[in-house]
Parts: C-alpha cells; structure tokens; sequence
C-alpha cells in the first residue's frame, strides 16, 4: 500500500529570548499506511506533541521546521502555510488536548461542529445542519442535540464532539493528541473504541500522541517511542512490547504497572536531558541501564528487525 | 489484628444544591486504615473519592457517621481540636507543581508544618531527616534550592518531606503521581511502599487501579459516593465480586498487546449524585441487574475470599 503520510527528516527548532535555539524534534522519519493506527509516545517534553503540530501547519511563530511531511505524494511542508493550509483539517485534521474543554461556551455545539464544514465551502445553511447530525451520529450522540451547549454535555460526550469536529471535513489522517488524558477509565474505554472503529469504517489513518503505553498496546499496531526529539525506535506493539532493540523502550514498560503481572516495577533514574543545548553521544546514555562506554561519545547507530523495526542503540543483543 | 489507626463509620457528607436539593457526595462509607497498611481507595471522578479524604481530614462538613483516629472520635472536632491531630495525619497533594510556593526554598517548605505546629528543637536536622527520607540524599543537595531547579519528581518528594517532617502516624495522599512522568511514578510509589513498611498508615486515592494494584494491601471501590466493594488488593483485582469492580477491572489498558482482553464497556457516565438511582444506586448501569435491583439497597457483606467484601445483591 501507498502510505498516506510519510515524515522524512522532520526537524523542529524554537527560538529562544536569550538567542539560543532548542532543537525540539531531530529528524524524525517515519511512514503512516491509510487506515493504520501509530502510537506516538514519551514522556513530558520529548517532542511528541511539537512533532504532530508541525504537521498540522500550527506551530508558534517562534518555531521553524524542515524536512518533509508528504501527503498523498505532495510535500506540504515545502512551501510554508501556503502549501500547508489547503490540506489543514481537509485531509489531515487533529483532536487536541484538552479539547473538550476548548469548547466556546457561549455557543452550541452544533454551531461549532459547523464552523470548519462552512469554512471550508462543504456545505451551508440546512444541509450544514444535516453534515453536522451526521457527524454527531457517526461518534455516536444523538444528532437531535446539535443545539445544545457545552455546558449540557458531560466531559465523555464533549470529547466525542470534539471528534466529530476533527472529522468534520473528511479527512484521511487524524492526528489525537492525549485523546483520553483527563477521562476516567470507563469513559476512556468508550472513546478508545470509538476511535478504533471510525478508523476502521472509515479507513482514516490515525497517529495518537500519549504517555500511556498500555493505551498504545491496546488501540494502535505499531508506535514510535521517542526521546528527546528523537524516534527511539519504532515497530508493531507486539515486537516493542515482546522484542525491543531500545534499552529506553523496555525500562518504560517496567516502569507502567501492570494490572494483572506481580513484577517489579522501577522507575527509570533521571530526567530527559535539556534540549538547548548540543548533546553528545546517546541522549539516553545517562539514564540507561546497559549503557557501553561508547553510548557517552558517538551517536547510536540505527538497528533494525523484521516487519520495520527500527531503533538507534548502541547494543547488539535485544535491550 | 492491630488497632486501626483510623477507623471512618457510615460516613455521610451531603452538600445542599439549592431548591431544597442535596449532593450525596458521600453516602455511609466505612473503612479502617491499621498502622503499616496501604489502603487505596479508587473510583472514578465524582464517586467521592476525595470528599472521604477531605471529610477525614475534617477539611468538609460531616453531616452523618464518625471519624475515629487512635481511638479518639475527632468527627465534631473544632479546627483548634483538630491541631494535634493533624500533626498525626498529613496530607500529600496531587500536584507537586501548584503545591509548592515558588519563592520558598525547599528548607522554607519543609520547615513550615515545624512553625506551623511550633516545634522549635532542631528544626535544621528535623529538615534534612526528613528530605533524606523522602529520598532526596544528600540533604544539602537540595535543601537551598528552589522548586523550580527541581523536576517533578523530585518536587513530590520535597512536598513529601514536608509531611513527615512532623513524624505523622498516617499519610493521606490524593493521586500522588497522576501529575508525573511514567518514569519517576514508580519511584514515588515505592517511596511511600517504603514508608509504610516503616510502619505508616497510608490512603491512597487514585482512579488508576494498575497502581493500586501494585502498591495498596487493600482496595477499596467507590461508586456514587459508597464503597460497593472491599478487600486485599490482589482478590479484588483477581477475584472482584461486584459488576461495578469486573467492569472497571476489564477496561484497564494492558501493556502487552498480545493479552487476550474482553473489556466489557459500561454505557453512559456515573449518574449526578444529586439524583442517585433507587435500590442499588448502580443498578441502571449493571449488566446484570434484576428487577429487586431497583427498590432493594444492597449491604456491604463477605464475598469472594478472606476478607474480601462487596455490595451486591446477586452474590
């Protein structure tokens, strides 16, 4: 299959007051299949988020990004927001954070659902209306409650319109940035099985940002495990779970308890390194509990396995 | 068995709601935390987790049942009464980066609750005794810093120092590390893991029960502001007796995705517990309910294993 959505070498850089540069994401690549499902995780200030941002067109004026981010054969990082706003919320659209919240209270729900679908010249007036219960149906809340406002809708049916939203112009990519972070379990589960079915039925790829990697294991078939602006390694959930190359991708595992496993759980010593200033070697190195002498000096060579498992360690033998 | 240090009977807090309307945010709940026991209580949002918590810490208005602590009945305690017993019971936040006060240098924070309670003996070594403890060693690496030369983990355990700088005899501590790195969770986990093998009594509340699981010696489950079920940890996630607790277990996300799940998603959200349902306040949600469901209230009572405990009428 012809991917939908292929990031090569994809840099991100922010400018800081005092003329220093923090390099946020270093040349991440990777491809996305239609109707597939990555994960995209890390902890706190590794890039994830800036990296999905910088697809979308929506980083800050204090950002500059370079590489490639080709959709459909096109690269649409090429020319600026230029190339980049015809494709926004048409062909690749994102949930933000926190997006349940960012509802304007003052207006329905309907009439925000409606803003990009007449934005966007796909409908007007009544049939508008109709796009919009269509779109409510289709994440499950009845179309009937369009003119209601936020205030009448709980946190899990918020999300869900938040949803809707994203899908309102038909995209091909969704890009879900900790899409169940402030739910609560049950409703968490609701929301993972609705996303898991509109991509499905839709044949929508998705990437989905979070630092849960039992909701990763769960929804998507493969991730990308990042660290400090970089992919870690990348692989099906099974092999990252199972089989990791990254000593960083098995110390986050026993770091996540496991419901029904009695093993330890460790947490990992540390903190990720600051990222405005160069770093030498492996940026794991001091925080890895199988670090070579070489990991301190020399950047970590790629390594790969079966099925595009790939991760950049310095070991030979599975971490 | 040890003498429970806190022992909480039918406790009741409802908040009136206006037009002659009450929230029962906590509708008789009973639990017992002993010296050296993990207790979690978990629960989704608006079970009344946390009003348990404040009710116990007499931070919110007990409108029925009591609150003993040491074999003392602090339920109608005043905020004076209420001093030397906080000074037994502290607190821990959700949130090491709200809780601090920025301009205060961690010695500052931590030498506050020693003000506050007016013990004036060694405060220096009481200070770094209890930063060690809180496993930020050496002291004097951390002790003149400021909250933010300090990543979050460490944050916690500076917030943590400051409650057993008094040398409490029970930690309450509310989602300790739902604010924190995945990678630094385990390490304040283990932390209080460690302070109740010191002989601590510890609540925990948390909405994850991957962590109780791990951490707690004994769980307990709310739902609409009651316990519906209770027991050691490992029988209720192993073994759980009531719909409420097989539901919750059967959602929780696991790492390996090669682990055959049946997740038996519940519909809608937990009602308003301005409206709680008749009969067994869970029955509109239960895959199972019968027709008594609806006009009988069920009991806490023995199912399951030793010790275990739950609130259903089908068992």
């Amino acid at each position: 299959m012809t991917p939908v959505l292929v990031i090569e070498g994809l840099h991100v850089w922010f400018e800081l007051p005092n003329h220093k540069e923090l390099h946020a994401v270093k040349g991440i690549s990777f491809e996305l299949e239609p109707g597939e499902r990555l994960g995209l995780v890390g902890e706190s200030g590794c890039g994830k988020t800036t990296a999905i941002l910088a697809m979308m067109g929506l980083l800050p004026p204090t950002a500059s990004a370079a590489g490639k981010i080709i959709l459909d054969g096109d690269d649409i990082l090429a020319g600026g927001d230029t190339t980049m706003r015809p494709h926004r919320w048409k062909d690749i659209s994102m949930v933000f954070q926190g997006a349940m919240n960012a509802f304007d209270p003052v207006k329905t729900i309907g009439s925000q659902i409606q803003e990009p679908i007449v934005k966007a010249k796909l409908a007007e007036g009544k049939a508008a209306r109709l796009r919009t219960a269509e779109l409510l149906e289709l994440v499950g809340i009845s179309g009937s409650r369009q003119d209601r406002y936020p205030h009448e809708f709980s946190g899990g049916m918020r999300q869900r319109a938040a949803i809707a939203m994203a899908l309102a112009c038909d995209p091909k990519v969704l890009l879900a940035d900790e899409p169940t972070t402030a739910l609560d379990v049950m409703v968490q589960a609701q929301i993972l099985k609705l996303l898991v079915q509109l991509t499905d039925d839709l044949g929508l790829a998705m990437i989905m940002v979070t630092h849960d990697l039992p909701l990763v294991s769960q929804v998507c078939t493969r991730a990308a495990v990042m660290y400090a602006g970089e992919i870690a390694e990348i692989g099906t959930t099974h092999d990252l779970y199972h089989k990791p190359l990254h000593p960083y991708t098995r110390m986050l595992f026993s770091a996540t308890p496991d419901l029904l496993a009695e093993q330890t759980v460790r947490s990992i010593p540390g903190a990720p390194p600051r990222l405005d200033q160069p770093l030498v070697g492996c940026p794991f190195q001091p925080r890895c509990d199988s670090a070579l002498t070489v990991c301190a000096s020399e950047a970590a060579p790629l390594r790969t396995g079966p099925d595009g498992h790939r991760a950049y360690c310095h070991l030979k033998d599975t971490a | 068995m040890t003498e429970p240090l806190l022992q909480v009977d039918d406790l009741v807090v409802h908040y009136p709601a206006g037009r002659k309307r009450v929230v029962h945010a906590v509708d008789g709940v009973s639990l017992t935390v002993a010296p050296g026991e993990f207790v979690a209580l978990v629960g989704e949002s608006g079970c009344g987790k946390t009003t348990t918590a404040q009710a116990i810490m007499r931070m919110a208005k007990v409108t029925a049942g009591t609150i003993t602590y040491s074999g003392c009945d602090i339920t109608t305690f005043s905020q004076r009464e209420m001093r030397p017993i906080r000074h037994e019971m502290q607190l821990i936040f959700q949130d090491p980066y709200e809780s601090l006060d920025p301009r205060f240098r961690v010695r500052d924070t931590v030498i506050e609750p020693l003000q506050i309670h007016g013990v004036t003996d060694n405060r220096e070594e009481r200070v770094r005794a209890a930063l060690e403890r809180a496993g930020l060693t050496p002291a004097e690496l951390y002790i003149d810093r400021y909250p933010h030369e300090l990543s979050g983990g460490q944050r916690q355990r500076v917030s943590i120092a400051a409650s057993l700088v008094l040398e409490p005899t029970m930690l309450l501590a509310d989602e300790p590390v739902s604010m924190l790195d995945v990678s630094v969770r385990a390490g304040i986990l283990g932390l209080l893991e460690e302070l109740r093998k010191s002989g601590l009594g510890i609540l925990m509340i948390t909405h994850d029960l991957s962590t109780a699981a791990h951490y707690a010696n004994r769980i307990c489950v709310m739902y609409l502001g009651r316990v519906v079920e209770e027991g050691p940890a490992h029988e209720v996630i192993r073994n759980p007796q009531h719909p409420y607790t097989k539901a919750l277990v059967s959602v929780v996300p696991q790492p390996d995705p090669d682990r055959a799940t049946k997740p038996q998603i519940l519909q809608g959200e937990t009602p308003n517990p301005v409206n709680v349902p008749s009969g067994c306040r869970f029955h509109p949600r239960c895959p199972v309910a019968e027709a008594r469901c609806q006009n009988e209230d069920p009991q806490l009572r023995p199912a399951g294993g030793d010790g275990q405990q739950a609130a259903c009428l089908l068992i």
